[in-house]
């Protein structure tokens, strides 16, 4: 198959990292520490069983959501994803005991207590969504982009999803929509090799979906996304190139996740020797060491500012969560449909 | 007062609805160049430019989500699926997300979109082009469901479901657009609940809604005439949520209750019906109701087979005649 130019795979080791202040360098340190924690303690949550359903975490793929929306403008840009969804949300600008209410389902979770964790929202920061349905945000993401292009302001959509997801029709059909009306819209495929356990060669004729992007004309970039200054780079160019009225630009970003698909999943279809490889390439790690070099931070400040963040989160967030009420039985049928809409009653 | 075409006042009402709102848009296969496969949208294209009235590609979940997906931010589509055969491939956005997002989401966001689609049997168009379904989207929690019988609702149902904050399905009929009526001249809106006396009646209560509501009154003109029945029709314009009230109401008055519809009868509006007057108004029934449905068939080509298929005036006529033991 040919590739044209702007399909290719980035693995340029030598990333200009002055695009980045130190000062920003740090807070995404904290950023993505604070993720991994997050996750974590969500975890046990589950294991206590404050947290009910269904849960994806995160960890391990924390470089994908803060490089790209470092790049973009969180709380600005329209962001949607599917159910793995917490820290899509927190970065966007949610207050993380939102989302643990949300989790806890509490009525001052930010979708009070009806959503869970897959269906996580807050419109306010411009968090669109998390959805159940694999595939399901691909059409949602590129309506957004229409409504942009129609009220002609400047943010763009963010579509993020699994590998797996591209094999939906909806992939197809949302790529081809978004060309055909050049709209304002990046795809972010996450790349973890799996569709909860079936490897993504099992499934998938093209592994490497930035080709797919060929098909529609849309440009793409396959980067490493355990590196938060590649996945920074590489998501400067396409949000430029999105922003700049170019139309819809796909990223492909290599990751892996070290829990389960979701918490009721062993692990049992993943080769140890796989996991011990891409554990070596953890993207704090590699971030922290990083900053080390560079003398922005020592392995003891490193460790304060992780104790701070656990802390945090058990007396700031855990605590806010477990003190919430949780929705009056009596509003149960609440949100159903729009409240003294005039219309239903033909205008009066 | 002018007298339109069915597909005339559903034009008209895009056409008002897109010069009110700048965020009223309309999408859908060839309604734009080619005007719509029944007119709905015709001369739209050339006031109102391809921004707004889309050609889509033939990506009916795709293109349903992403209206609805746009509706998130306040824009309005008006989505024309060519024939409801084909919405069951865009269910999943319509029923998983349309319906949806406003509980999930805490009341945060919502999806004002309007899918209008045609449905029912038309002249030996095969199984794949004759179904309906209003019958799976009046169970969706969270999606309304209306469905015009003459081109004043046409008219007024599309402009209450483009300015209504809740996603609103609209099941028109293959056979309906050229159909004509009075139609007011200045604006106006119709409820999206709720349903009409067509007829006034004493004896007995024919439930219709969309073509059915026809069969009904040609039914009752007939049984009139020749039985001296005075049957009541309810035009049961609104399928989510049915006008239960409405239902009781002609029941309190009529004591019989027949129920008219195209589509097949198991898990329909016929059966939903039934409930609704045994929950509400059983004592105050003097016979069984009954109901008047097509054959539980894939709709075949044949002609005669498609005909013995599909409820007709005569099959009204006598159902009525059994509910007073009568035969003709
Ligand atoms: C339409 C649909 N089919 C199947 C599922 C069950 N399911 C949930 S997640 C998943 C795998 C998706 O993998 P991927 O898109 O790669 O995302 P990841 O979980 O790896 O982040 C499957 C099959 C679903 N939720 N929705
Ligand atoms: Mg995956």
């Amino acid at each position: 198959m040919t590739v044209t130019p702007n399909h290719r795979a980035n693995n340029d080791d030598t990333v200009d990292q002055s695009q980045l202040s130190d000062e920003v360098k740090l807070r995404l340190l904290q950023e993505m520490l604070y993720a991994r924690r997050f996750e974590e303690r969500c975890y046990e949550a589950y294991v206590e069983r404050k947290i009910g359903g269904f849960l994806h975490l995160y960890s391990g793929e924390e470089a994908c959501a803060h490089g790209v929306l470092e790049a973009a403008r969180p709380g600005e840009d329209y962001v949607i994803t599917g159910y793995r969804d917490h820290i899509h949300a927190i970065k966007c600008g949610t207050d993380p005991r939102a989302v643990m209410a949300e989790l806890f389902a509490k009525e001052t979770g930010c979708s009070k207590g009806r959503g869970g964790s897959m269906h996580l929202f807050d419109a306010e920061h411009h968090f669109m969504g998390g959805y159940a349905l694999v595939g399901g945000p691909f059409p949602l993401a590129v309506g957004m982009a229409k409504a942009i292009k129609l009220r002609r302001s400047d943010e763009i959509a963010i579509c993020f999803l699994g590998d797996a997801a591209n094999n939906q029709g909806t992939f197809h059909e949302s790529m081809n929509m978004a060309k055909v009306w050049n709209l304002p819209i990046l795809f972010v495929c996450e790349n973890n090799l799996y569709g909860i356990g079936t490897r993504i060669e099992r499934s998938t004729a093209v592994t490497d979906q930035y080709k797919r992007a060929a098909a529609y004309d849309i440009p793409a970039q396959q980067t490493d996304g355990q590196d938060l200054d590649k996945v920074y780079a590489a998501a400067r160019v396409a949000v430029d190139h999105v922003r700049s009225g170019n139309g819809p630009y796909f990223l492909e970003l290599m990751t892996y996740r070290y829990r389960g698909h979701s918490m009721s999943d062993s692990n049992a279809y993943r080769d140890a020797e796989e996991e011990k490889v891409w554990q070596g390439r953890d993207p704090i790690d590699l971030w922290k060491e990083r900053l080390i070099n560079q003398g922005l931070i020592t392995a003891e400040t490193f460790k304060s500012m992780d104790h701070e963040i656990i802390e945090s989160i058990e007396d700031d967030v855990i605590a806010f969560a477990e003190s919430s009420p949780e929705p009056a039985v009596s509003e149960l049928e609440k949100y159903v449909l729009a409240e003294n809409d005039p219309y239903v009653t033909g205008g009066k | 007062m002018a007298e339109l075409m069915y597909w005339e006042a559903i034009r008209r009402a895009h056409d008002e609805e897109m010069a009110h709102d700048p965020l009223v848009i309309a999408m859908g296969e060839d309604i734009g160049i080619a005007g719509g496969t029944y007119k709905a949208t015709q001369g739209l294209f050339e006031k109102y430019g391809s921004e707004r009235i889309i050609d889509t590609p033939i990506s009916e979940n795709g293109y349903t989500g992403l209206g609805i997906g746009a509706s998130f931010l306040g824009v309005r589509p008006i989505i024309e699926i060519m024939s409801v055969n084909f919405a069951w491939l865009a269910t999943d956005q319509i029923v998983n997300t349309a319906a949806k997002v406003r509980y999930m989401s805490g009341g945060q966001l919502e999806a004002p979109v309007v899918i209008r689609s045609p449905g029912g049997t038309a002249h030996q168009l095969g199984a794949q082009h004759s179904a309906r379904m209003e019958k799976v989207f009046m169970g969706i929690a969270g999606l309304r469901v209306v469905t015009p019988s003459s081109p004043k609702q046409a008219y007024g149902l599309l402009k209450s479901a483009v300015r209504c904050n809740d996603p609103v399905f609209i099941n028109e009929h293959e056979l309906m657009y050229n159909l004509k009526g009075d139609v007011p001249d200045e604006e106006f809106f119709l409820p999206l609940e709720g349903s009409t006396v067509a007829r006034e009646g004493t004896d007995i209560t024919l439930f219709g809604y969309n073509i059915s509501t026809h069969w009904c009154l040609q039914a009752a003109t007939e049984l009139s005439r020749e039985h001296g029945i005075e049957a009541e029709v309810i035009d049961l314009y609104a399928l989510n949520p049915l006008d239960a009230e409405g239902i009781a109401r002609s029941l309190r008055k009529t004591h019989r209750a027949l129920i008219v519809e195209e589509a097949e009868a198991p898990v329909g509006v016929g059966s939903e019906v039934m409930a609704i007057i045994n929950e509400n108004c059983f004592f105050e029934l003097d016979a069984a109701p009954r109901r008047v449905s097509a054959a539980n068939v894939p709709i075949p080509y044949n002609h005669s087979l498609e005909k013995a298929a599909i409820p007709n005036v005569k099959d009204v006529v006598s159902a009525v005649l059994a509910t007073f033991g009568l035969s003709n």
